[in-house]
């Protein structure tokens, strides 16, 4: 590598640390986002696990809320994209990002920042999550090892997640759109098997249900963490496969937005 | 005369069916300041863009220090200031998290971007309210805040957008004053206004840009010279006023317009001396109160030349 090539990488990667450290700094200014942070996930458990939960059947058997987990555990992972859409958005639309490009800030800081930023804090919010179903009975199974690796695969494809939110943002016409994206979360995660599963949905639904990532996450959470729901007949192949499913989905999803990402920042204003 | 630091050469731009620049021309000579006037539209913020890195020009060129805006960008960013008419700090951070943050992304270390913070910080009154997070701001203080970041890397050439669209007497005065520093300090500032009282004040040139164009350039002096002095007349009779614009009329060579029954006001095409003007009347025995040679204020140069005023022009021709 050249020597040049060197202290642009360095700086790319210390200006993206400066950028993800604001992000984290705007949550220290402001300590409400903070706590509806922590109250959602207890609200989400006590709506679908006690409410939703009191009739739903899991198959095969199995405590419904043991089931639902890596559901919510996949819900507060997509709600990453929204998050960052919106943020990014925000940035362009309030001139931020025009004094950035105007720096000799490298090109790639801003997205390295917001994803980076999202990260952390997608990790914290995972944690708090299984928090609040560990309060309400949910516990992994099959040890320490696999239940890192469902982990690991929540914060990779969170972390390919948050790069097409990168390119909503930066794609979004106005701050408001982008906010208005932000209810889809709900829509988008429950098309899945995520909160039910799928047997009983119409066909045509059914497969887009399926082959949804938030599915094949769930899939592999529920297998990585020995949970309730993992289907024991034949399975459509996101959800037989769903940890090779994940690691793909999160692959494809980044080589096709870390490029048109960089591509938008570029070319703003032209 | 040494190059220009900031040269732009025929540059055209435009966004769908707006041709925002048709060939804009412009040079800044170092260490000067330069007032970019124009109504609404004409394409100065287009024009401040593209010098500033942020779009690029569909023709022509531009250089800041002989870099090139679009090939160099990098080198050029590294060279220049901006602060827009938005202010274009993170609201959701504290002044000092600011000034701070943007020190680290123009690459200085920790400690000199603390320091730096804190001297801006206090050059821009924002001391007391450093602490306090820029959502709070009020106006003033935010476009001080911006104008402060921008200056991070004591820049050789600065770009303002309409620095002061917006802020009170007071907060406009504070940024006047920046500006004038700045210039002293030997940098090049090139600011964009729709006051045409900011381009008097802090210019040493201005360019009055319309339809995408500069329309003419020069001092503020030299442009109002261009259009010429008026003469003021006040007649203390006003059943005199008919024979004083007699008078007038034969000096000025234009008909002038006559304001509140007893004073006159005409553009002058010629020299004339004010001697001349009281003896004249006293010879047609018109008494007056007052007479005055009148410069024209930067406004009635800027209507004349974006054509507000050049219909009835016209028609006299």
């Amino acid at each position: 590598m050249s020597a040049v090539a060197g202290r642009r990488l360095r700086w790319a990667l210390s200006d993206g640390l400066v950028l993800a450290g604001r992000e984290l700094a705007h949550l220290r200014h402001q300590p409400g986002e903070l706590v509806a942070a922590l109250v959602f996930p207890a609200v989400m458990v006590v709506l679908f696990g006690y409410v939703f939960g009191s009739a739903i059947e899991v198959p095969g058997g199995g405590d419904y809320r043991e089931y639902l987990m890596p559901g919510l555990f996949s819900m507060v992972t997509l709600s990453s994209l929204m998050a960052v859409t919106q943020k990014v958005a925000a940035d362009a639309e309030k001139g931020v990002m025009d004094r950035f490009r105007a720096m000799p800030t490298a090109r790639s800081a801003l997205a390295f920042g917001h994803t980076g930023a999202d990260l952390a804090g997608g990790l914290l919010a995972l944690a708090i999550m299984m928090g609040a179903g560990a309060a309400a009975g949910w516990a992994p199974h099959r040890g320490a090892a696999r239940a890192a690796g469902a982990v690991a695969l929540i914060v990779l494809l969170r972390y390919a997640l948050s790069w097409l939110g990168c390119w909503l943002g930066l794609a979004a016409p106005s701050e408001e759109v982008a906010d208005r994206l932000g209810p889809l979360v709900l829509p988008v995660s429950m098309l899945s098997n995520a909160f039910v599963p799928t047997d009983g949905m119409p066909a045509w639904l059914r497969v887009a249900a399926e082959w949804s990532p938030v599915s094949a996450l769930t899939a592999a959470s529920r297998t990585l963490f020995g949970n309730a729901g993992v289907p024991a007949g034949p399975a459509p192949w996101p959800l037989a496969h769903p940890v090779l499913a994940v690691c793909l989905w999160s692959a494809v999803l980044l080589a096709v937005f870390v490029p048109l990402t960089a591509r938008a920042y570029r070319r703003r204003g032209r | 005369m040494a190059d220009p630091i900031v040269l732009a050469e025929g540059l055209h731009k435009r966004f769908g069916d707006t041709h925002a620049l048709r060939g804009l021309d412009l040079a800044v000579p170092a260490g000067t300041v330069c007032g970019v006037l124009g109504p609404n539209g004409a394409g100065k913020t287009t024009a401040v863009r593209i010098l500033a890195t942020l779009t690029a020009p569909d023709a022509g060129h531009a250089r800041i220090a002989g870099l090139d805006v679009v090939a160099d960008a990098a080198r050029v960013r590294a060279r220049i200031g901006l602060a827009g008419q938005y202010a274009a700090v993170d609201a959701k951070l504290t002044g000092r998290g600011n000034l701070r943050m943007f020190g680290r992304l123009f690459h200085l270390p920790r400690a000199a971007a603390r320091r730096r913070a804190d001297e801006l910080l206090e050059r821009f009154g924002l001391t007391a309210a450093a602490d306090r997070v820029v959502g709070g701001y009020s106006g003033g203080m935010r476009r001080r805040l911006d104008l402060a970041a921008s200056l991070i890397l004591r820049p050789d050439v600065l770009f303002l957008d309409e620095p002061t669209t917006g802020l009170d007497p007071r907060s406009r005065g504070a940024i006047w004053d920046a500006v004038r520093e700045l210039a002293a300090g030997g940098a090049t500032v090139l600011l964009t206004t729709q006051y045409l009282e900011e381009a008097d004040r802090l210019a040493d040139e201005v360019a009055v840009v319309d339809h995408g164009r500069v329309i003419a350039t020069g001092t503020p002096d030299a442009l109002k010279s261009r259009i010429g002095d008026r003469l003021d007349v006040v007649v203390a009779d006003p059943a005199r006023a008919a024979d004083a614009a007699q008078v007038l009329a034969r000096l000025a060579g234009a008909y002038p317009a006559l304001a509140g029954g007893t004073r006159f006001s005409v553009p002058l095409t010629a020299p004339v001396r004010l001697a001349d003007v009281v003896r004249e009347l006293d010879r047609a025995g018109v008494d007056a109160d007052d007479v005055a040679l009148r410069r024209p204020t930067l406004d009635e140069v800027f209507l004349r030349l974006t054509g507000a005023d050049a219909e009835p022009a016209e028609a006299a021709r």
